[in-house]
């Protein structure tokens, strides 16, 4: 009878704490205390990659795996037994990252909670866990453009080949016709073989 | 000019990204996966007549899991906590399903279809005890159904609505010891069962309702009792004598206790064997294990003992399983020659030759011993009653037999990997033929247009999913031959029952497996252990022609003094080649850089007596240890006295026998560590196979630091050893954390360092000259992780360049291990969030590639940092130069990228050890994370530099060059008529 007091007393202040925001009180056998929290992941089952976002394959552990335990399906979840000093504890959930949490159980003050976040040294006021982003683990396949096949290498290489092909007679065109004339002729005593030689067949003749 | 901005273009869209990261729909394509569960302990059936058929099962691996009973898989699962091992399951209300755990302190509720946690109840108590969960059978109180459970010493009624404790009994101040909750079929009475003392039973009575005690009674036997009680019906116990040759049964009707006795040998005649009461629920009979038969026994109302059956080879027992009002069924299993018989017996019918089913079926006897089975029973189209049958094997593998055939079987061994390694391999003997391919041109260009068609984005549906589907069922990922890249290999796997297995890396499939004739139960081994894996026989200079073969070293028992198995095998076969038990004790194994004309490795096992025993055991390999004797070195590590150890060897052991194989080692040199302020936590050293590419570190002002490498070299993590227990139990006033990297040929300590505040647990890893380490802070009550580099000062003059012309530089002078060079060691720290599992470091074949920190993080994923982010040049402002080089701006903590999980969004449950081998091509290196779960992938911690991608586009590529030649054509034609034009005019 006495535990099914203790009991309500502890749902009782577990309301309180819920209702004015107040701390997490709890009251402890003589060797250790319980902690009790909630885990808060926004948003439900509207992530964008579906796999994530069950509460049933979230967990919770106590101190880097002393102890490990589940979510109740409104979030909730609770260590007994904790004994007093600083503990840590960190939510495992796959899409989400949180920041593990650094949680002071009193002696002096039987079971009175404290806890901060590690991460960013923020100080909990309610016992209330909540992801500090999303993770997304894939790399997001940009839609097609233009632009990925340009900046390809096969794109590259046509660039340069266009740039050679349209932007080099420019070039020509507004040399010297002198000098270009000059050149031409130092480039054909040199045998530089022209495109047509290259090809057999149907160039050979009419280059000679 | 042009190109060389080209250039810097192209390096610059190519190094954009250099965390691992893949696309969503790339999963599959270079990893896979694997779900298990563990041997299975309890199972419970739900088979109703509508809904889905499953299996409730709890595991030794702590798992929680429910399966599909037609295929087998995985509805859904949990893994508890490693600490927290469940001591019972049921279903309660038939939607909820029930677990007991952690010595009976912790019940919870979880959702049947979907694994959710409706509830959990903390249990209090204060004495360890048996914990037992019980559902009684349509007990209410208040319009609640109950759950009794004992544990810890108390009786705890609770609601199995929302897991109120409804009334509690302690039973701690009594010495006695509770064996059975025994509920009352006619009224709401529980019985509490058990001894105080060894020969006192007692027996409580509870009102169901509020827990009011109603009776009390005990009584005195007269003799000592042996095993434990086992309840054969409601009103009635049995249990052996202290010499085990009477059956005493126990009657408790209204709480009342009488008992009777009968000698085992009055009922079945003389026998020399013990006698074993098994603890098979069986409603009005039991069964009773003697000289390897099983005796079943009926107490009849009268309390007479009547022998039923005698069965031999009888490998495991059901419970009973009620098939309808007032009849129920058990079934066993028997070994035969080839095959397994099972049998479904009424356990009501008088003499049993009623037989439901009487079934064989043949189970691949690598499964080894049937160990467990449980019976479940269903409706046949013709109304007649069909049974399946559940089996737990000896190497922890499922098996689900209806009508004499598996339905299905789960390879579940897996969930419990001791050790891997990577074997390669066979050649491919014969190379494809040409026509093969002329014919798969067709489909080969196909696929690429399909392809080509997805990165255009004009492909449909149908066609994204054709793709996918020719991505991930490539055969040439699963080929059995070697690749050119090196990415298929074998994983061989060695699993806590004592099986090998070789799993393909290309998809994970099982290619061979072989339960280990020594590391199964038998006479003369009662527990056998498997410990580690090792290459024996790598063949790939003189022996060509042989298989390669590993060697697999177990001991009898978990203690030192347990005598030693090997087991050699066949990689390509997986047949055993040789099997030795050994007279004498392990220590440690060490495989020496020796290999024999067979390319077998020499391998030195130290024994517990000081002595280290050669293998392979034949003539030459003495002879080739006798060439290298002074320079066999190792050490020892005793974590209990805090002492390190170097070793050499010595002589031939001195003795009665000569034993030309065996040497005495002397020591020498030890590190003793203070036992009141620090304790040994973690050693760790590099792997023996790693190979550094380069010895010197380019600076950004073009000077240049030696790493110091040697393989020798210890790294050890000491804790105060007050902060030597989990997080939590001690303040930072008296924790600290001191590191040392040791030199294990001369035991001298190169570098010692101190982190105030802090403690375990260390995980580490050694490459190179470098240790990151993983540990806690107290102060910052976050984990932190540091970085010690270690640098050869000695040659750093070595750096002027006209000592390299002049070839006064001492580069090419040989390094020894004794020479005492003067190194310096460069050290950083930064926080991590999470709580490490295991850290291992990508290992490339020629050590080019840059490395890759692989953290299996508290999460159970697996997270690749790259050794960048851990640099003990890293400063907050890096110059231009620094920059150039790569230097990162210094943080206070380390960067957690989501993209570079490379278990991306898939858990590795239970994670345990990560496992790096190399592939052939540089770039890439092979990562095997396993736990419950196996993991496989491969990444590339400087992307795929010396390959093209998967996901090139070949069409593309074709298509740009017939587009240019095409290009090329017109342009000719053109400037042909241009030209002709021109000489026209």
């Amino acid at each position: 009878m006495h535990s099914k007091r203790l009991l309500l007393a502890l749902f009782l202040q577990l309301c309180f704490s819920i209702f004015f925001s107040s701390f997490a009180h709890a009251t402890g056998s003589a060797e250790g205390y319980p902690i009790s929290g909630r885990v808060k992941i926004p948003s439900l089952g509207t992530k964008e990659f579906g796999l994530p976002g069950k509460v049933s394959n979230v967990k919770v552990i106590l101190n880097g795996g002393q102890r490990v335990t589940f979510l109740r399906p409104d979030g909730y979840f609770s260590f007994h037994n904790v004994t007093a000093g600083t503990h840590l504890i960190e939510v495992a959930a796959i899409g989400y990252f949180f920041s593990p949490v650094r949680v002071d159980v009193s002696a002096r003050n039987p079971g009175k909670i404290h806890a901060a976040l590690t991460e960013n040294r923020r100080g909990l006021s309610e016992f209330v866990l909540e992801p500090l982003r999303d993770e997304i683990y894939y790399e997001i396949r940009e839609p097609f453009s233009v632009m990925s096949i340009v900046k390809s290498p096969m794109g590259l290489m046509m660039g340069f080949m266009l740039l050679v092909v349209f932007v080099m007679p420019k070039l020509m065109e507004n040399m010297d016709p002198e000098e270009m004339r000059r050149a031409q002729e130092e480039m054909r005593n040199q045998g530089v073989p022209s495109l047509a030689s290259l090809l057999p067949g149907a160039g050979g003749g009419s280059s000679s | 000019m042009a190109i060389r901005a080209l250039l810097a273009l192209l390096l610059f869209l190519s190094s954009s990204h250099f965390s691992f990261s893949i696309y969503e729909d790339q999963v599959g394509l270079m990893d896979w996966h694997q779900h298990y569960i563990g041997k299975v302990k309890h199972a419970v059936f739900h088979t109703q007549k509508t809904g889905r058929k499953r299996v409730l099962v709890s595991t030794e691996e702590n798992v929680l899991a429910s399966l599909d009973l037609r295929h087998g898989e995985i509805f859904w699962r949990h893994v508890l906590g490693t600490n927290d091992v469940i001591n019972g399951l049921d279903i309660a209300l038939g939607k909820y399903v029930i677990t007991l755990s952690s010595d009976g302190s912790i019940l919870r509720a979880w959702n049947l279809p979907d694994g959710q946690m409706v509830w959990e109840s903390f249990l209090p108590g204060s004495k360890a005890s048996k914990s037992i969960l019980n559902i009684p059978k349509n007990l209410k109180a208040d319009r609640d159904d109950l759950i009794l459970v004992f544990g810890n010493g108390c009786l705890h009624a609770v609601s199995s609505i929302d897991g109120e404790i409804l009334w509690k009994k302690d039973f701690a101040g009594e010495s006695i010891d509770v064996q059975h909750l025994i509920q009352s079929p006619h009224d709401d009475i529980i019985y509490v069962a058990g001894f105080s003392g060894s020969s006192k039973v007692f027996v409580h009575q509870f009102k169901a309702k509020n827990g009011d005690l109603l009776k009390h009674n005990d009584a005195e036997l007269p003799c000592g009792t042996f095993g434990e009680l086992l309840s054969v019906s409601y009103d009635m116990l049995v249990i052996l004598d202290d010499i085990r040759s009477k059956i005493v049964t126990i009657n408790i009707k209204e709480g009342d206790i009488n008992y009777n006795q009968k000698y085992i040998s009055e009922l079945i005649g003389d026998s020399s064997g013990q006698a074993i009461i098994l603890p098979s629920k069986l409603p009005g009979i039991f069964a009773l294990n003697l000289d390897s038969h099983v005796i079943l026994l009926k107490l009849t109302n009268e309390g007479e003992l009547v022998v039923v059956d005698k069965i031999n080879n009888v490998a495991a027992i059901s419970d009973a399983l009620s098939i309808s009002e007032g009849r129920h069924a058990f079934a066993f299993v028997q070994h035969g020659d080839s095959k397994v018989h099972y049998n479904v017996k009424d356990v009501n019918a008088n003499d049993l030759n009623g037989d439901f089913v009487k079934e064989s079926v043949v189970i691949d006897n690598q499964r080894g011993h049937i160990q467990k089975i449980f019976i479940n029973n269903y409706v046949r189209t013709d109304r007649s009653q069909g049974f399946r049958a559940l089996m737990v094997m000896e190497d922890h593998s499922l098996i689900l037999v209806q009508q004499g055939e598996i339905v299905w079987s789960r390879e579940d061994g897996l969930a419990a990997v001791v050790d891997v390694i990577a074997s390669e391999l066979p050649v491919e003997k014969d190379g494809v033929s040409v026509a093969k391919v002329e014919q798969n041109l067709f489909e080969w260009l196909k696929g690429h247009v399909l392809k080509l068609k997805g990165t255009l984005m004009i492909a449909s549906p149908e066609d994204l999913a054709a793709i996918q589907a020719m991505r991930l069922k490539s055969s040439e990922k699963s080929k059995m031959t070697r690749d050119h890249n090196g990415f298929r290999k074998l994983l061989i796997v060695l699993t806590r029952a004592g099986k090998v297995l070789a799993l393909h890396t290309g998809d994970g499939h099982v290619v061979w497996s072989v339960l280990l004739r020594n590391l199964r139960k038998s006479e003369a081994c009662d527990h056998p252990v498997g410990i580690n894996i090792y290459q024996w026989q790598v063949p790939h200079h003189h022996a060509l022609d042989e298989n390669p073969s590993v060697l697999v070293v177990g001991q009898c028992g978990s203690s030192l003094a347990g005598p030693v198995v090997l087991s050699f095998i066949d990689a390509y076969r997986g047949m055993e080649l040789n099997a030795l038990s050994l007279s004498h004790t392990i220590a440690q194994v060490i495989p020496l850089p020796y290999t024999d004309s067979k390319e077998q490795r020499l391998h030195l096992i130290i024994d517990a007596d000081q002595k280290a025993h050669l293998y392979p055991r034949t003539p030459e390999a003495v002879e080739i240890l006798q060439q290298g004797f002074s320079n066999v070195y190792w050490y020892s590590v005793e974590v209990d006295n805090g002492i390190i150890r170097g070793h050499a060897l010595k002589s031939n052991c001195i003795g009665e026998v000569v034993d030309e194989y065996c040497f005495v080692f002397r020591n020498l040199w030890s590190v003793v560590f203070p036992s009141e302020s620090e304790k040994i936590i973690a050693t760790v050293t590099r792997k023996s196979n790693e190979v550094v590419h380069t010895q010197a570190k380019v600076m950004a002002d073009q000077d240049v630091m030696y790493k110091y490498i040697s393989s020798n070299l210890l790294f050890v993590a000491n804790v105060a050893p007050k902060a030597s227990g989990e997080i939590g139990t001690a303040t930072p006033e008296e924790a600290w954390l001191v590191v040392y990297i040791i030199d294990t040929v001369t035991g001298r300590i190169l570098h010692r360092m101190t982190h105030q505040c802090c403690q375990g647990p260390v995980h580490a890893v050694f490459s190179e000259n470098w240790v990151v380490y993983h540990y806690f802070n107290l102060r910052a009550h976050r984990y932190e992780m540091s970085v010690v580099e270690v640098y050869d000062q000695s040659r750093a003059d070595n750096k002027d360049v006209w000592k390299l012309i002049l070839g006064k530089h001492n580069l090419t002078s040989p390094v020894s291990s004794y020479s005492r060079p003067e190194v310096i060691a460069k050290s950083q720290s930064y926080f991590f969030t999470h709580s490490v599992k295991a850290m291992e470091v990508t290992s490339t074949v020629k050590g080019i590639t840059s490395q890759q920190l692989l953290i299996g993080t508290i999460g159970d994923q697996v997270l690749a940092l790259d050794k960048r982010y851990l640099d003990p040049r890293r400063t907050l402002n890096p110059s231009q130069a620094e920059k150039e080089e790569g230097i990162i701006p210094l943080t206070d903590s380390l960067p957690i990228i989501s993209q570079s999980y490379i278990t991306h969004s898939i858990k590795v449950e239970g994670l345990r050890r990560i496992m790096t081998v190399p592939a052939k091509l540089e770039s890439t290196s092979l990562v095997f994370a396993y736990g419950v779960d196996l993991f496989f992938t491969r990444i590339a911690p400087s992307r795929t530099y010396d390959s093209l991608t998967e996901d090139f586009s070949y069409a593309l590529l074709l298509i740009t060059i017939v587009a240019l030649v095409a290009a090329i054509f017109v342009t000719w034609v053109l400037s042909e008529r241009k030209e002709l034009q021109e000489k026209w005019r």
